[in-house]
């Protein structure tokens, strides 16, 4: 049967259920009991089976198979939620997303079969065996793959020891009734009868205090035998006045656990789970179920038709406009063409927002890539997101995610300091990066802050000069705010070495530029020993804007109306030097003058000195004003913003193209660049 | 068209013919206003409107540092795609679309040391004609980052 038609319905799908599965396996993490995110979990990979099973993909059916087994298991409360066990849901997430990825490129799953991720959660699954012996025993305690006992390098030797003679070990958990009158002569029994079948190589509390009764009324011990894990419970549980027993065992893995900085571990782990105790009682989370809202889906190009064709229509209301207003013109006419312009901007508008995509599906995977850097690093982070629901449109959403994760790993890797060095100075153990994004007027701005170390200033001057960018004493002229832009310069790195996430010193650069071809800018600022912060801003609405049509030399450019603050009339003699920049004084503030046809190497046909006065457009970029020098206004008209090609969309002050009214391409220009 | 034929959109600038891979050449238009960009090479003659869009266009000439002439009624103007990048190509006359046999196509690798002509792909000799076959990719790759 041909599946290939299916084949874009299966993918978009199963990237939407991925993404789901996500962001519940990081709920779970941070709130392992909750069964909600289980069934929801649980639901994700039923679905993800069933999709798999129609399409034919047997080796990906096989191990949302396994999942759903164990995520049964887990909401069942036969299993316990354990750090392992996520950690292992989250190895089969990206081996699902492999699996369509390499259906998306290939047609078909490949041949891998994740056989270790396979047997992980077999593992899992093993371990809930013993439990349903039990009958009579409703505990909360669930024995995972997890053990009760830390075990030494000690113990592992000696372990390691029993697994090369093919010995079983087990870890036998003991409670008694708490009726029990003399606990120390019942715990004689009991270590009678361990010993009589096997080696007790390790007891908590110690032999010594059980034999003195100072022990509360339950004892774990760790055995090496021949016998098998049936054997002990039965026996044991034969006991009188043993109420319950747990034997868990032992296996290499739990070894392999040892290895991995056990006390660390084990300290970290503790803190958390307090960390995360206090946070549940804080703040309680009501699950919220998911609003499905009715949409349907829509294929981008197909909106990208809609807009050209918008687009189109609003050159055309412009060029309407130019050859009525030559003419007389009646009130009806003008009355007409005033409809016309509300609807074709209600339309755009309505077209626009179809476009509209909120930050989120940006955001989402950035607590995940945070999780897996902390963990890489060493590092403890904290990531916290707000204005997830701000919008921007589709095409800079999918180019801003790039840039978004260069910066928000340079604050995990250069930013925020290690935890024993974080303490050192005083401050939280864990570092802090919030990512937030709101609108600004006729902008979208994406912040990433972090409470790291800061630029080190002096450390970046030092590279500049090593890299032969400036001279010294350049350097030592230029302010903090300056040093800091260079670190946008091509091929800048002040790391020593190179991570496997940065270092390379490709990405602020390429980071700027992207943003810049989107039609937005990015600032960094920072404070040493407090963090730093970069603001990216970019434009809501590409398409259609405002703006000023002017001439330089014989050629047209357009500036967006929203950078220009005023326009006046600049008497050339009001024009004075500072360190050889033109400047002059506008209402108490002073402004560099810029030429254009300087910055667009026009030719001027005449100097200043026949000119009673220039032509100035005071131009706003954050809250420093500059004044642009050209030659005439010609009007201020709604433009349509046309991409200037892939070729060209790299060039310095350009931010894209218009056509206007009579066919020709006007540039324009990109202020934020020229100033 | 035999197995092993390519063809060639050719067209002329001066005396000389250049030929373009067919499967590249997405259409031929007249000459229209150029609006020159600032700060491009100077082979890059700025920007015209075809249909809505806004496309690059390059002069052969100044590429290939031949002096430039005024348009006349046969300039054209050759839309050519490459890896998803489209521009066109200010040509002084299109002669026509021809179906070269493999084996009259000659590579220029060691013709000359010149590193820069390496927008010239290979020769086709078709009898006395001498057709220069382009590099499309080359051409721009200058401009061509990220």
């Amino acid at each position: 049967m041909d599946m290939s038609q299916y084949l874009n319905i299966f993918v978009e799908e199963s990237r939407e259920n991925l993404q789901d599965l996500n962001t519940s396996l990081l709920e779970l993490e941070k709130d392992p009991g909750n069964i909600s995110i289980l069934n929801e979990i649980f639901r994700v990979a039923h679905t993800l089976k069933g999709m798999a099973g129609t399409m034919g993909y047997t080796h990906m059916q096989n191990l949302t198979h396994k999942m759903e087994d164990v995520l049964d298991a887990l909401r069942n409360e036969r299993i316990r939620v354990t750090a392992d066990v996520v950690d292992v849901l989250f190895k089969c997430l990206d081996a699902l997303e492999s699996y369509v990825d390499t259906v998306s490129e290939t047609g078909s799953e490949g041949e891998e079969e994740y056989a270790d991720i396979v047997s992980f959660l077999s593992d899992i699954l093993g371990n809930e065996g013993s439990k349903t012996q039990l009958q009579e025993n409703k505990s909360t305690t669930e024995t995972g793959s997890g053990l009760k006992l830390e075990l030494n390098v000690y113990d592992k030797n000696v372990i390691e020891k029993a697994f090369e003679q093919s010995l079983n070990v087990f870890e036998i958990y003991i409670e008694l009734d708490q009726k029990c009158l003399l606990k120390a002569a019942r715990a004689f029994i009991i270590f009678q009868l361990l010993e009589k079948n096997s080696d007790v190589i390790k007891s908590v509390p110690p032999v010594n205090d059980i034999e003195d009764e100072k022990f509360d009324y339950y004892f774990t011990v760790v055995v090496i035998t021949e016998k098998d894990k049936d054997f002990f419970v039965r026996e044991l549980n034969t006991v009188s006045e043993v109420r319950k027993v747990e034997v868990t065992e032992i296996t290499q893995k739990h070894l392999e656990n040892i290895k991995q900085g056990s006390e660390k571990e084990a300290a970290k782990k503790s803190v958390t789970k307090e960390e995360k105790h206090e946070k549940k009682d804080a703040v309680q989370k009501p699950s919220e179920k998911k609003v499905t809202s009715k949409t349907v889906r829509v294929d981008i190009e197909r909106l990208d038709v809609l807009m050209n064709l918008v687009s189109e229509l609003i050159i055309i209301k412009t060029r309407l406009d130019g050859i009525l207003s030559t003419g007389e013109r009646e009130r009806e006419v003008s009355q007409t063409l005033e409809s016309l312009e509300r609807v074709t901007t209600s339309l755009h508008d309505a077209v626009m927002k179809a476009r509209m995509v909120p930050v989120e599906t940006v955001f989402s995977r950035f607590p995940r890539m945070i999780r897996d850097i902390a963990k890489e690093l060493n590092k403890d982070i904290n990531l916290h997101m707000s204005g997830e629901e701000t919008e921007l449109d589709r095409t800079v959403i999918d180019e801003i995610g790039e840039p978004l994760i260069h910066i928000i790993r340079n604050s995990a890797d250069h930013g925020i300091e290690m935890p024993e060095e974080r303490v050192a100075k005083g401050k939280d153990r864990a570092g802090n990066i919030w990512l937030r994004a709101y609108q600004d007027g006729n902008n979208v701005v994406i912040e990433v802050d972090d409470d790291g170390a800061g630029i080190d200033i002096e450390k970046v001057k030092k590279k500049i000069v090593e890299k032969g960018l400036e001279s010294e004493e350049i350097v030592n002229g230029l302010t903090d705010e300056e040093v800091i832009q260079c670190l946008f310069l091509p091929n800048f790195s002040t790391s020593d070495k190179i991570t496997d996430l940065s270092g390379r010193g490709v990405g602020l650069d390429a980071v700027k530029t992207k943003i810049e071809a989107l039609g937005g800018n990015v600032e960094m600022i920072s404070k040493r020993g407090k963090g730093s912060r970069a603001i990216i801003r970019l434009p809501l609405t590409l398409a259609i804007i405002q703006a000023l049509l002017v001439m330089v030399g014989n050629e047209k450019y357009a500036i967006p109306l929203n950078s220009i603050r005023e326009i006046y009339n600049l008497n050339p003699k009001d024009i004075k030097y500072v360190r050889n920049q033109e400047v002059t004084v506008l209402r108490d503030t002073v402004i560099p003058i810029i030429r254009l046809h300087d910055v667009l190497d026009i030719e001027v046909s005449e100097d200043d000195s026949n000119k009673k006065y220039l032509t100035c457009v005071v131009v706003k970029k954050g809250e420093k004003l500059f004044g642009i020098i050209v030659d005439s206004l010609i009007n201020q008209q709604e433009i349509v913003i046309k991409s200037i090609g892939k070729l060209l969309s790299g060039i310095r002050f350009i931010a894209g193209a218009t056509i206007l009214g009579d066919g020709n391409v006007a540039l324009i220009l990109d202020i934020n660049s020229i100033v | 068209m035999a197995a092993n034929q390519k063809q060639y959109v050719v067209f002329r600038i001066d005396n000389d013919e250049y030929g373009a891979d067919i499967n590249k050449v997405i259409s031929i238009e007249r000459m229209s206003t150029v609006t020159r960009v600032p700060k491009t090479p100077a082979y890059i003659k700025g920007v015209i409107n075809l249909r809505g869009e806004v496309v690059a266009v390059l002069d052969l000439r100044t590429r290939f540092n031949i002096p430039e002439k005024e348009a006349d009624d046969n300039t054209r103007i050759v839309i050519v795609e490459t890896g998803n990048i489209s521009y066109g190509i200010i040509v002084d006359s299109v002669v026509e679309v021809l179906s070269v046999d493999e084996t009259n196509i000659e590579s220029v690798i060691g013709f000359t040391g010149n590193a820069n002509l390496d927008y010239i792909s290979s020769v086709a000799k078709i009898g006395e004609r001498l057709i220069t076959l382009l590099n499309l990719e080359k051409l721009i790759a200058e401009l061509v980052t990220v």
